[in-house]
C-alpha cells in the first residue's frame, strides 16, 4: 500500500529521497577528525545547512528537467556560486586564525581545506541528483541503491592520499654537534643557547622522509607541504614552545644532495609511536603534488606546445 | 631577510660594525647575556664560535 503510494508519487519520492541522501552524504563527510576543524558547533551548523540546500537542489533538478522545465538548470549554477562562497569563507576564517597558531597551517594547507569544503558540497549535490534520477527512471528502490552506492563512492573519493604514499618515514635520532643541529646527515639549524640545546635533546624528535620517486622529491620539497606536516604533528601532540621563541621552532629542512626531508619536531607529549603515526598520516596537499616525470615524458617532449 | 640585532662576545676587539656589541667577562656570562637578549628581543641566539654569539631577528 505504502510502496504503491511511493511508486505513484515519483516526483515527491525523488525529491525527498534525493535530499535525504545529499544531506547524509554531507554529514558523513563532515568529520571532526584530528585536524580539529570544524570543531565548533556553529561551524558545523553552517555546513549542515549548506549540505541540506545542496541535497535539495540536486534532488529538485531531476523532476524539474523531467517536466521539461529546463530553466531549472540555472538553479544549479546558482548553487555553484554559493559553494564558491563557502570556499572563500573557509579560506578567510582559517587565514585569520592562522596568525594565532603556534605552528601555522600555512597558505597551501588552508587552500587545500577550503577546496575540500567546496568539493564536498558538489558531491552532496551529485549524490542527491543520482538517487533522485534513479527514483524517476526506475523506482524508489533504485533510488535507495543509487544513493547508497554514491555515498560509498563519495567516501572513497574524498579520502585523499597521505605522506606514506610518496615517502618512507623514518625516525632518526637528533645529533647536536656544538651549536649545529643535525637529523641524520641533514643540517637543520644553529642553536646558540645551552638551555635550548637541552630542551631539544630532551623533547625533540627527528624524522627523515625519503621520497619514493622523482615526483615525490618535488612534492616533498614544497614549503606548503612541509608546513602542513609540522602543523599536523603539533596539533596531534602539542608543541613545546611559546610565542617569541624562534629558537624552538619545529623545522623541516631539505638535504640538498639527496632530496630527503629532515624534520625536527618538539612535541609536548613525547610519544614516539603517536608522533610516527602523525607524520605518516599527514594528507598530501593538492597544491604540492607535482608530476614532473609526466611533463617530461619522451612522447610530449618533441611536440610543440600551444 | 634575517637581521643581526645584537652581538655578544667575550673577546674585546674581535667584532665591529653596525649592530650593538656587548662585551662580557666569560663564556658563562655569554650564555646568560645571550639568553636575556633572546627573551627580550623575541629573537634567536646563534653561536658563531664559542666566544661569539649573534642575536638574529627573522620576523
Amino acid at each position: 500500500m505504502m510502496l504503491d503510494w511511493l511508486q505513484s508519487h515519483k516526483d515527491l519520492t525523488g525529491v525527498v529521497m534525493g535530499t535525504a541522501f545529499g544531506m547524509i552524504a554531507r554529514i558523513f563527510m563532515l568529520r571532526s577528525d584530528y585536524r580539529q576543524y570544524p570543531a565548533y558547533p556553529h561551524g558545523k551548523i553552517i555546513h549542515l545547512a549548506l549540505g541540506l540546500i545542496a541535497g535539495a537542489l540536486g534532488a529538485v533538478a531531476v523532476p524539474a528537467l523531467y517536466n521539461k522545465d529546463y530553466t531549472a538548470i540555472t538553479f544549479l549554477a546558482l548553487a555553484a556560486q554559493q559553494f564558491r562562497e563557502v570556499r572563500n569563507m573557509e579560506r578567510s576564517t582559517l587565514t585569520a586564525i592562522d596568525n594565532l597558531e603556534l605552528v601555522p597551517r600555512g597558505a597551501a594547507y588552508i587552500e587545500g581545506i577550503a577546496v575540500v569544503f567546496e568539493g564536498r558540497n558538489y558531491l552532496a549535490i551529485f549524490t542527491a541528483f543520482l538517487s533522485s534520477l534513479c527514483v524517476m527512471l526506475v523506482g524508489w528502490w533504485a533510488g535507495l541503491i543509487a544513493g547508497g552506492v554514491s555515498l560509498f563512492l563519495a567516501h572513497q573519493f574524498m579520502r585523499g592520499k597521505k605522506i606514506t604514499h610518496i615517502a618512507d618515514v623514518e625516525m632518526v635520532p637528533l645529533k647536536l654537534d656544538g651549536p649545529n643541529l643535525f637529523v641524520g646527515d641533514i643540517y637543520l639549524m644553529n642553536v646558540g643557547l645551552d638551555e635550548n640545546r637541552e630542551i631539544i635533546r630532551e623533547q625533540g624528535l627527528g624524522f627523515i622522509l625519503t621520497p619514493k620517486n622523482d615526483d615525490a622529491k618535488v612534492t616533498i620539497a614544497n614549503m606548503g607541504q612541509r608546513q602542513a606536516i609540522l602543523h599536523d604533528i603539533s596539533t596531534r601532540l602539542g608543541v613545546y614552545r611559546d610565542d617569541g621563541e624562534p629558537a624552538l621552532l619545529p623545522v623541516g629542512k631539505l638535504g640538498l644532495r639527496t632530496g630527503k626531508l629532515g624534520l625536527l619536531v618538539l612535541p609536548r607529549e613525547k610519544d614516539v609511536d603517536k608522533a610516527y603515526a602523525a607524520v605518516c598520516n599527514v594528507p598530501l596537499l593538492e597544491a604540492a603534488v607535482r608530476m614532473p616525470t609526466e611533463a617530461n615524458r619522451k612522447s610530449t617532449e618533441a611536440k610543440h606546445s600551444g | 631577510m634575517a637581521n643581526i640585532v645584537g652581538v655578544v662576545t667575550t673577546k674585546q676587539g674581535s667584532v665591529a660594525g653596525g649592530a650593538p656589541i656587548f662585551y662580557v667577562e666569560d663564556r658563562e656570562q655569554l650564555q646568560t647575556f645571550a639568553h636575556l637578549l633572546e627573551k627580550v628581543l623575541d629573537c634567536a641566539a646563534h653561536e658563531v664560535n664559542k666566544d661569539l654569539f649573534i642575536i638574529v631577528n627573522r620576523h
